[in-house]
């Protein structure tokens, strides 16, 4: 028999316990919170801010000024008195954005029409091909940097956003080919073989069964290679030099001139630079995990 | 050998062969072309820059010196330092985001008010562009207006700002910090995806065993994410090793060369001083190591997985 005294020492007990977890918890989940935010919350704060502010010692870490100053600047046009880097930011962002979205449809194009040979279609050497373009993924870009580095000199394409495009093909193309033949693996062969009994070609199954259900496998395989070439730095910071071509990522590193930099106009091209990717995060976040944990790897 | 499977093939009234591959040549052949032309093409090319005394410093004269380039690597103290640098810097990193990255995944997986919410933040870090992250740890190490320095003035930690990242040691560790901040969300996201897997009823089990929460995690969680364990180790060993961006940003490979890692060597060898045979070789050893790690990986990817 149970003693009232008893009884209600263990539910003391257990609510005791629950509290303490509550506050373990709690304060994790709170350390985490700051872990994750407060780096680029303090990014954020520097775009707002005016110099005076940043510079003191210590500096504001809420600002009593907030400014919108940096952020129109950079997309007034003819603007004098601002550093070149930051009155050509726009222009970057555009080739950013240009350079992205073809390389985006390329590599969708033609990664899906391999993937589909891939998964599907039977010939020699299949497995060790697609093994091989698996592996080339892997190698740092740095060894085929000296051999294009020629090649595009001749094909006069240094500087231009059609040799961007070119170069980030060697990254996104594996890795596509990769991710979307597991994709259209997981559609059953049944479906399609049902369509190819009603008379559609095998590349007619391709447009009209295999893609329309590997939707979302194209998506998150858009974002990867989207936000792949967003990221892109290496390339860029080799073979562009003005900004016909320069992308966001190697402008942004400019703002550090040679004499002063302009702490709130590089923290402003910061965050321009990082809202499309977070943006597309955000709204795509399950797409993205799916394809991380599907394949592996960013780019 | 043996001639006798094609000759039976002959008597069977079939296609030829290359009609039925014509399908899959046409569909792999656009990505083919380019990818020979984009990487297969360049890395012979590479290979066989690497046997030559290629200075476009000197374009006049080209020698052929075989494997000289490879010798005086292996000579190099500065190149050996820069891989002893590279190796540094993966080690701690991964180690670093193998170690956060289980802990919370272990901790988003519980059930708690908050556990959405931050489920989802938990993307930002990873979103955000890699060289953006690189600028953002710069300006809060900065060594005049640092927020770094801000924050351990105003709790007393130090009396006056430091110029972190003029010490060696420590602009490594800020540099390593910088990366960990970046990359740990990947981590995150490859173990959460392995926690979602284990079937609960195995846990439902245990506890009628009467095994604790610690046994069943050493018994039950952490072999059921080994294939997760393997490709995380893998995957962030291989891209730590080539890491370039961030410490061109952040110290440019300084201060006296304390964070030149192995691809920056290569690429200030090759491109400032312009030594394009003896950065051939060098790229080719760094990529020869980074492809046997990438070999061990598809094994283990290939490899299957056993409940």
């Amino acid at each position: 028999m149970n003693r009232p005294g008893q009884n209600m020492n263990r539910q003391s007990r257990r609510k005791a316990r629950n509290a303490m977890r509550s506050a373990a918890i709690f304060v994790a989940g709170l350390a985490l919170f700051i872990a994750i935010v407060a780096p680029y919350a303090w990014l954020v704060i520097s775009s707002i801010s005016h110099a005076s502010e940043l510079t003191s010692v210590p500096p504001h870490w809420i600002p009593h000024r907030p400014t919108l100053e940096k952020f129109i600047q950079m997309f007034t046009p003819d603007i004098r008195g601002i550093s070149e880097t930051a009155a050509m930011f726009k222009y970057a962002m555009l080739n950013s954005a240009i350079v992205a979205i073809f390389v985006t449809i390329i590599t969708l194009i033609a990664a899906s029409l391999a993937a589909y040979a891939f998964a599907r279609l039977t010939f020699p050497g299949r497995d060790q091909l697609l093994l091989g373009i698996v592996a080339v993924r892997m190698l740092p870009a740095i060894s085929i940097m000296i051999a294009l580095y020629v090649t595009l000199t001749k094909l006069g394409l240094l500087d231009t956003k059609l040799g961007l495009v070119l170069l980030y093909l060697s990254f996104t193309l594996p890795f596509a080919i990769w991710i979307m033949t597991g994709f259209f693996k997981t559609i059953p062969v049944e479906l399609e073989e049902a369509a190819r009994i009603d008379g559609a070609s095998r590349l007619g199954a391709l447009f009209h069964i295999v893609l329309p259900l590997s939707a979302p496998g194209l998506v998150s395989t858009g974002i990867f290679v989207f936000m792949a070439s967003w990221d892109e730095f290496f390339y860029p910071l080799i073979f562009t030099s003005t900004y016909l071509a320069k992308p966001v990522p190697v402008a942004i590193t400019e703002f550090a001139g040679r004499h002063a930099i302009d702490y709130p106009a590089m923290a402003a091209g910061g965050v321009l630079a990082s809202i499309p990717p977070l943006v597309l995060a955000f709204i795509f976040q399950r797409y993205i995990i799916s394809g991380l944990t599907a394949g592996g790897v960013k780019g | 050998m043996s001639f006798e499977p094609r000759e039976s093939r002959a008597t069977m009234p079939r296609q030829s062969p290359w009609k039925g591959y014509q399908l899959a040549i046409s569909l792999i052949l656009p990505s083919l072309i380019l990818l020979g032309g984009i990487i297969l093409y360049p890395i012979l090319n590479n290979f066989f820059i690497s046997f030559f005394r290629y200075d476009l410093t000197m374009p006049w004269s080209r020698p052929f010196v075989g494997l000289g380039n490879y010798i005086d690597m292996f000579k190099n103290r500065e190149f050996l330092a820069s891989v002893g640098r590279a190796a540094y810097f993966t080690a701690v990193s991964v180690s670093l985001e193998v170690v956060l990255g289980l802990l919370i995944a272990l901790f988003l997986n519980q059930k708690f008010r908050g556990q959405a919410f931050l489920k989802t933040l938990i993307i930002l870090p990873w979103a955000v562009p890699t060289v953006v992250s690189a600028i953002m740890w710069k300006w809060i190490y900065d060594a005049n207006y640092g927020a770094l320095n801000g924050i351990l003035l105003q709790l007393g930690f130090i009396e006056k700002y430091q110029p972190w990242l003029t010490r060696p040691l420590t602009a490594m560790n800020l540099i390593i910090m910088a990366d960990v901040w970046h990359q740990t969300p990947f981590v995150v996201f490859i173990f959460l995806a392995a926690l979602s897997t284990i079937p609960a009823p195995l846990y439902e089990a245990a506890k009628v065993d009467g095994a604790g929460v610690v046994n069943a995690f050493f018994k039950i969680t952490l072999p059921l994410m080994k294939p997760a364990f393997l490709i995380v180790l893998v995957i962030r060993t291989m891209e730590a090793f080539r890491i370039f961006d961030i410490i061109y940003v952040i110290t440019g490979g300084g201060p006296a060369n304390a964070t030149q890692v192995v691809t920056y060597y290569t690429y200030v060898e090759t491109f400032r001083y312009l030594h394009l045979g003896n950065g051939a070789a060098q790229s080719f050893v760094v990529s020869l190591f980074i492809m046997l790690l990438s070999i061990v990986y598809i094994k283990l990817l290939n490899a299957k997985v056993e409940y």
